[in-house]
């Protein structure tokens, strides 16, 4: 693990430059919280960079701005699609839900369930939005499934009824079945086994070796050894309380 | 999966759209633009405009001014300057309006596969044999058993009605569907139902959809874009999942902080 | 010979001022084949339903040397066609007959004769509901966009619920036609076995709703097609007997009910052809003697 930064060969896929966040809560009087000041950094093809920092350092608002769900006060997030770069801190809503469809996966902490879909096709869904065939999708998922250990009998169930660590392992094969650029990780092995933890860094070595850039927040330091190419001290944002 | 018209024209425009009810305002200076394919959801309490703003995207009220463009085949037409014909095929071949209240959007004394089978015989369909078996398969995908296709919608329970007037304004695979709190006044597990029911079937068509709600879990799950509207005036808009994790405006943070886990 | 009564009546009843109202509304009506003007009904000394809207109709174009028939569901004599008779021979003094080829003005409740109808002949139907989108639109301003766009989904609808609940099309009467390939319009309850009459028939129809205060005709030799699917084409009644007194096939037959003991048999629904029929030597299975001199 180091803190240096090597200059990275491949173009930059996510590069955010002088991000600045705060959130003022009207309810509180306009008590105004500081997420981050002055962000800068980027990730190139292939290279998984890790957020480190305290709770509450802003890792997991950094990691929302970028994927379009937190706004931004002053800076820009590019992300690199095709010839274009898009910067997410002012692109239109119809922009961002491009670049999500296309470029940018999102494994949040917690799996928000939609009643009534199947596992299997909430796993599936980004792969056949991506115009895979409803069969390819589906045996994609099921090699997804097995990889991370899900016992198959959930497989058809709609994951709601699910345990922690169960709807954790749907919401990382949802976000790793469809070739995405830039993968963005929240924790993904919070909640997990050593055996299943292990699993994911095996997935994230594959996509690694794809040319996905990934950003990610690992709790666990062993897991952070595994994937990350380098560690972002969030602190030095500058936005801590 | 049939893809959308191609999405990079907007289908339906509002420009300064206001409407007055004597010196009270119904809505005020509105302008949105919805794409092909796009789920808009317009959130508010009651009397905030939201279905003022409604009644007037879909020409059932007349602006006090600014206007409203539709992508017709021919580039975008004003909707004020639309023969009464020509709005009329609009709203029964391109358009569906789902209402909250289902005896306003059904037919309350004909049967289901009537229900869903005139939007065919008004766009000329003539064969009996042809219209029952689109309704029947209409009537499978909103989850209605085909052995129900002759009883009226007042046999049948609130979230069948609701599924019923989908299947009724779906069958022409509009382009545009309007609605309003379509799952309003139901049991929270028969919402669920028809919610997921909606998700996937607009999906499928390509559809896009105004969708007025006081509910942000609806919007939620519904929506790509959200439009926050109090007292008449669009306070707030955005990506849905942006708008409502980090609102902005105070009567936002307000609306989202009322709402368990929206 | 007739009495004429104390109070003397202009001729055929209306004031002139009226019958010129509805003549101009029976000319737009000619104009627009179907449509449905509206006009000023007035009070009738008879009550709604008893042909209000036909009789001012037939005041209307009455002349002095027309010959006036009238029935009541293809009859000369029952109370309504009598009194209606009766009323225009004493306020017009016009002959009557009970001849459909005689006649000049036929005024009709639920029939069309049998015997084609020619050139200089006007049948004026008395008409109890007009709009035939009103089974399933009570709006009148929606119901009437609904004809001036041609929209016209729901009369399909109406006949889709017929074959969804009876296996075929159930409506007998006051069938739904399209005149003119452009408005769709209630024939009044006509059985639909005439529909087919009113189809390039060389006289002029005129439609008249006294209640409804609404006009509409069909002028000579126009296009009337009955609504219909194409896997459930408009098809009239069949009759598999004749007429049990004159033996007339393919024409329209009332059941006439002879005893208490289910005793029954089947005439012309149309007095007129009937008598006419046997007249000219045409027997049917229970003919002459005809029915009620016969012991029950």
């Amino acid at each position: 693990m180091t803190y240096l930064t090597p200059s990275s060969p491949s173009p930059a896929v996510l590069a955010v430059t002088g991000l600045s966040k705060a959130f003022t809560l009207h309810l509180r009087d306009g008590l105004r919280l500081p997420v981050v000041s002055g962000a800068d950094f980027s990730v190139a093809a292939g290279e998984c960079v890790a957020l480190g920092g305290p709770s509450g350092a802003g890792k997991s608002s950094l990691l929302k701005m970028v994927y379009g769900n937190y706004r931004v006060d002053a800076g820009a997030i590019l992300v690199t699609d095709g010839p274009e770069r898009v910067d997410i801190a002012r692109a239109a809503p119809r922009r961002i839900l491009k670049l999500r469809r296309e470029r940018i996966g999102y494994v949040s902490q917690f799996l928000r369930v939609i009643p009534r879909v199947s596992t299997l096709d909430v796993v599936a869904e980004p792969l056949r939005l991506d115009g895979a065939s409803p069969e390819a999708a589906a045996g994609r998922a099921r090699d997804l499934l097995a990889r991370l250990n899900l016992p198959e009998r959930l497989w058809s169930l709609p994951p709601a009824t699910f345990s922690g660590g169960e709807q954790q392992r749907v919401n990382i094969a949802r976000g790793f079945i469809a070739p995405r650029d830039l993968l963005l990780l929240d924790e993904p092995t919070a909640s997990l086994d050593a055996a299943n933890s292990a699993a994911v860094v095996e997935l994230i070595a594959g996509k690694k070796a794809e040319g996905t850039a990934i950003l990610g927040i690992f709790h666990d330091a062993a897991v952070r050894t595994a994937v990350a190419d380098r560690v972002i001290d969030v602190t030095r944002f500058g936005a801590s309380q | 999966m049939a893809a959308p018209l191609s999405d990079e024209a907007p289908l339906l425009v509002a420009e300064g759209l206001s409407r007055l009810y004597g010196a009270r305002i119904g809505c005020t200076d509105v302008d949105l633009e919805v794409y092909p394919g796009e789920v808009l959801a317009v959130v508010g309490e009651s009397g905030s405009g939201k279905s003022t703003l409604l009644s007037l995207l879909s020409t059932e009220l007349a602006p006090t001014s600014g206007r409203v463009l539709y992508r017709m085949d021919n580039g975008l037409r004003d909707l004020s300057a639309l023969s009464e014909a020509e709005r009329r095929l609009l709203l029964r071949t391109q358009w569906g309006f789902v209402r909250q209240n289902a005896e306003q959007g059904l037919r309350m004394a004909v049967s289901a596969g009537g229900n869903v089978g005139e939007r065919l015989m008004a766009v000329g369909w003539r064969n009996y044999g042809d219209i029952r078996a689109e309704a029947t398969s209409w009537l499978d995908r909103v989850e209605i058993a085909a052995d129900r296709i002759d009883d009226d919608p007042r046999a049948f329970s609130g979230g069948m009605r609701q599924r019923l007037q989908i299947a009724r304004n779906l069958v022409t695979r509009p382009r545009l569907v309007f609605m309003d709190e379509p799952t309003g006044g139901l049991d929270v597990s028969v919402q669920a139902r028809l919610l997921d029911l909606i998700r996937s079937l607009v999906s499928d068509l390509g559809a896009a959809v105004i969708i007025v709600t006081h509910d942000l879990a609806v919007a939620r799950l519904l929506s790509h874009r959200i439009m926050v509207m109090r007292h008449g005036r669009v306070i707030e808009a955005g990506l849905t999942d942006q708008v409502l994790d980090d609102p902005q405006e105070p009567y936002t943070q307000l609306l989202v902080a009322s709402v368990l886990a929206a | 010979m007739t009495v004429m009564p104390a109070i003397t009546y202009n001729f055929a009843y209306l004031d002139e001022q009226t019958k010129r109202m509805i003549r101009r509304a029976i000319l737009k009506a000619i104009a627009i084949p179907g449509y449905q003007v509206p006009f000023a009904s007035r009070e009738m000394p008879m009550p709604y339903g008893w042909g209000t809207g036909g009789v001012q109709v037939t005041a209307a174009i009455l002349g002095a040397d027309d010959v006036l028939k009238v029935i009541d569901q293809g009859s000369d004599d029952t109370t309504n066609a009598v009194a209606i008779r009766g009323f225009f021979k004493a306020t017009a003094g016009v002959a009557t007959t009970t001849r459909t080829q005689e006649a000049t003005v036929i005024q009709t409740r639920h029939r069309i004769p049998e015997t084609a109808l020619t050139a200089g002949q006007v049948l004026v139907y008395q008409v109890p509901i007009p709009e035939p989108l009103r089974f399933l639109e009570p709006r009148e301003t929606e119901t009437r966009k609904l004809h001036g766009l041609a929209d016209y989904g729901l009369m399909h609808v109406k006949l889709y619920e017929d074959i969804s609940r009876h296996g075929h099309i159930a409506t007998t009467y006051a069938y739904p036609v399209a005149v003119a390939g452009r408005y769709v319009m209630d024939p009044s309850p006509i059985p639909k076995f005439d529909n087919p009459k009113m189809d390039d028939c060389p006289a002029l129809q005129l439609f008249g709703a006294g209640r409804e205060q609404r006009i509409y005709a069909i002028p000579p030799h126009t296009r009337v097609v009955s609504l219909d699917f194409e896997d459930h084409p408009f098809e009239v009644q069949r009759f598999d007997k004749p007429c049990a007194l004159c033996g007339a096939q393919d024409v329209y037959l009332d059941e006439v009910i002879l005893d208490d003991r289910g005793g029954r048999m089947f005439v012309c629904s149309d007095t007129d052809h009937c008598e006419s029929r046997r007249a000219d030597g045409h027997v049917g299975p229970l003919g002459a003697p005809p029915p009620g001199k016969g012991k029950p």
